[in-house]
């Protein structure tokens, strides 16, 4: 079976937008949404700028109508997880196969981080409604359950590229005809447990972040959650729902260089591109644009600028990084530019790479500076790259 | 300036956890880094970690690691200059 | 569907890496966890690789290692790994420090390695492998879910395939799931670990283990009759029934538990065992029992310490249960 995989639907909450709408009126308005912790209480980084969702949980529940208990991360999720079935007209009715495929990075950490406090000082002590969703797989079934889907139920975590991997498992499963809808995407909330140990790798930016700037000092942390539905064809008729796009193109491929660090030729991220390419049946000059994965370190930009160089030398497509908007959302992060992928193609619009002054000195490309309208796209090539060298690439393409 | 080269040795291989090694395997000016000990890019940051638990020295600039913590020298000579107060015991 | 599993790589509370060992002897605890027996991991990793590991990283590494050496494989064309609770020992480390240090003179390591797809990605790291590499956390499902990935790439012509269970015992996991109850003196439950390695081909290769014909699962309360018969005629088992049940109840259980007797009631008169005596109690044990079904149909013998199955053995159930995650497997021997 080769069944193609349709976007039906998306919903997204983020620093710049807690829907859809708001997100993509940022981002053509160039609001980007990092500045000062709100939400998060770190004793000692209160300095260090994030991109948080504008909402307590207290908010997110009421608007979810899960229990403001629940890790953040479960009411990040099901918040953008519950506009995305909307979007789509996808109702628990439904009888076709749907399957939610989820992804994050720590599970119910935030309230971890709360039970350790006393636990670590007495393992009698802290209260264990606040480590009952401590999995990733936990977080995922508050909203499965929530949701009521439970045909086929998953989480996958790979570090910053977990919800392109999560997206991608959807795909290959309506491909192989056991799925006529996934929920696919993935979803993280700030923690302190992620901020200090970013912090511990000195790759966190003091400032606003600049993804392939020359001048770059590394990235800041962010938090959201993005879902797409994907369909089959089957799926759609039942919807009565033209596509916004297809997924035409997916790979994934290990750096086997380092942990953490980039290898300086960018071996991964090549290879999750060019596989994604070939899986398409696309060339270089087909992809119209680009959503880097552009965190604003040093090594992660210098990889996936040499990979592109090597791999676009023909004639670079228009490329930029979101995050200096958004934040690295990390788990979220691959669902997060997928769903702007998508706007990119719905909308013919490409953002801007925001706060880029002096291109990276290495490389003849420069990244998009101001928004660009009317432009035809037909394919768009979506990076998410991470700790333990796993590179993911998509390709999405109008329908 | 002995005495902290030792000191550091033995710390050093303490906190990165270089079983195989004891402080006399370590040369004053071997490299630490790739083509020496074979220390990568984790080593150095927790470099900078041990700088500042023992000996209250913060160096904020990562990119200054490789120059700080190229050999046991270099990095006694960076902890003898920045730290006057800090009293070293055998 | 017909995938061969060409080779295991185990380490468990048992004598896993040894298979006479295992034949011979079975290993027990007094306790209410069940550690793995190690091995010398030097065996596996070089020390400077290794002094950065914590234990689930190094028992994982060691059993897909030996995975890979008992096929002759050295690159695998993706790697999968599978893990319910991830690398809490490092997690943990860091939580704790972050905590006692309030924020400040934090070291990296612990959090570098706190990642789940830590293992997944050393595996790939000390091969240089530039392969599919993916990591399912999904509780119970983790596994089979990386099971259901592995066999989708072998349709897809992706082949050989490695993927692994794994999830460690820390004291923390301990402290926290004995004050929900799990290890209660009387249900029989003691905590495990371990990690169970898989090449999995299209192929049937010279030599192979046993093959995996069926992996399925169910997200919900109980199971029904109905979802045995059904998985049962939907691949070809309506004529025969398999050989030998491996179930995850635990000893005290079996009398009064719903999914137990809807199990009993499908395969009367066959003869059970209950896998996690052997490995303990955890959300990804299911690795052991794919390995321990894949030897028996191997070897055709029992070990001296079970009885009652008949050889030659031809087809063995595995039905693993944890909450609302249930999962049926077949296994043949060809």
């Amino acid at each position: 079976m080769n069944v193609p995989s349709f976007v039906a639907g998306m919903g997204i909450v983020s620093a710049i937008g807690s829907d859809l709408r708001t997100n993509l009126d940022s981002l053509c308005e160039k609001r980007a949404g990092i500045g000062t912790m709100h939400w998060l209480s770190s004793a000692r980084h209160r300095a260090l700028p994030v991109g948080e969702v504008k909402l307590s949980n207290a908010e997110l529940a009421a608007i979810t109508g899960l229990s403001a208990r629940v890790p953040r991360t479960a009411l990040l999720s099901c918040m953008a997880a519950k506009e995305t079935l909307i979007n789509a007209g996808w109702e628990k009715e439904n009888t076709l196969r749907t399957g939610f495929i989820s992804a994050n990075t720590v599970g119910g950490m935030d309230k971890t981080e709360n039970f350790f406090k006393l636990f670590s000082k007495n393992t009698a002590a802290g209260k264990l409604a606040d480590v009952v969703h401590h999995e990733c797989g936990s977080v995922t079934e508050l909203v499965a359950d929530f949701l009521g889907i439970q045909h086929f139920v998953s989480t996958v975590s790979t570090a910053c590229s977990s919800s392109a991997n999560s997206i991608f498992t959807g795909a290959r499963m309506i491909r192989a005809g056991m799925l006529d809808y996934a929920l696919v995407g993935g979803a993280d909330a700030l923690t302190k447990f992620t901020l200090n140990g970013f912090n511990t790798l000195m790759i966190l930016d003091k400032e606003l972040c600049k993804p392939f700037d020359e001048n770059r000092q590394g990235l800041n942390l962010g938090e959201g959650a993005a879902y797409l539905l994907l369909s089959s064809e089957k799926g759609l008729k039942q919807l009565h729902k033209n596509p916004v796009a297809c997924i035409t193109g997916y790979a994934n491929a290990n750096d086997a260089f380092h942990q953490t660090a980039s290898s300086p030729e960018g071996t991964g991220s090549f290879l999750a591109m060019k596989g994604a390419m070939d899986k398409a049946g696309l060339q270089a000059k087909d992809i119209d644009y680009i959503n880097l994965h552009g965190t604003g370190t040093q090594n992660n930009d210098i990889a996936e600028g040499t990979a592109i160089n090597i791999l676009f030398d023909s004639g670079f497509p228009k490329m930029s990084s979101t995050k200096a908007y958004t934040g690295h959302t990390l788990g979220a992060s691959g669902a997060v530019e997928a769903v702007f992928s998508v706007l990119t193609i719905q909308h013919g619009i490409i953002f801007p790479n925001l706060r880029l002054e002096t291109p990276m000195k290495e490389f003849s490309f420069r990244p998009v500076t101001e928004l660009l309208r009317n432009q035809r796209i037909q394919n768009v090539l979506s990076n998410s790259f991470g700790f333990g060298g796993n590179c993911s690439s998509l390709i999405f393409s109008a329908a | 300036m002995d005495n902290l080269k030792e000191k550091l040795k033995v710390q050093v291989i303490e906190r990165l956890n270089l079983k195989d090694l004891k402080p006399g395997d370590i040369g004053d000016d071997q490299p630490l880094f790739v083509e020496g000990i074979g220390l990568d890019s984790i080593d150095a940051l927790e470099l900078i970690v041990l700088l500042q638990q023992e000996y209250n020295i913060k160096l904020s600039n990562a990119e200054d690691g490789p120059r700080v913590f190229h050999s046991i020298r270099t990095m006694a000579d960076y902890i003898t200059a920045n730290s006057g107060a800090v009293k070293v015991s055998t | 569907m017909k995938d061969y599993i060409i080779s295991t790589g185990n380490i468990s509370p048992q004598h896993s890496m040894d298979v006479d060992a295992f034949f011979n002897s079975r290993n027990e605890t007094s306790n209410n966890f069940f550690n793995a027996l190690e091995p010398d991991y030097a065996a596996f990793v070089d020390s400077k690789m290794i002094r950065r590991m914590s234990r689930i990283v190094k028992m994982g590494v060691a059993a897909s290692t030996t995975c890979l050496r008992n096929a002759g494989v050295e690159i695998p064309a993706a790697i999968l790994t599978a893990t319910a609770y991830g690398c809490l020992e490092d997690s943990a480390t860091f939580l704790r420090k972050m905590i006692e240090f309030d924020e400040q003179m934090l070291s990296p390591t612990a959090f570098i390695q706190s990642t789940h797809n830590t293992v997944g990605a050393q595996i790939a790291l000390l091969l240089k492998c530039h392969h599919y590499n993916n990591t399912i956390v999904h509780r119970a499902f983790s596994f089979e879910n990386a099971l259901t990935e592995s066999r989708l790439l072998l349709e897809e012509g992706i082949s050989p395939v490695l993927v692994g269970a794994i999830d460690e015992i820390t004291y923390d996991r301990h402290a926290i799931l004995s004050r929900f109850g799990l290890y209660k003196r009387d249900s029989g439950n003691i905590a495990g670990e371990g990690a169970a390695f898989f090449l999995l081909s299209k192929q049937p290769g010279n030599n192979y283990q046993a093959v995996l014909k069926a992996v399925q699962s169910f997200y919900k309360a109980d199971i029904v009759q109905e979802d045995i018969s059904k998985f049962l005629t939907t691949h070809e088992m309506d004529a025969e029934l398999p050989g030998l049940i491996l179930h995850s109840e635990t000893v005290y259980d079996k009398t009064k538990g719903k999914n137990y007797r809807v199990l009993k009631n499908a395969f009367p008169g066959i003869p059970e065992f209950a896998f996690k005596s052997l490995c303990g109690d955890f959300p990804t044990s299911s690795g052991f029992a794919l390995w321990f079904a894949s030897l028996l149909l191997k070897e055709q013998k029992a070990p001296v310490w079970m009885h009652g199955i008949k050889f030659p053995l031809k087809n063995i159930f595995i039905y693993q249960q944890d909450g609302l995650h249930h999962s049926f497997y077949l296994i043949s021997s060809d």
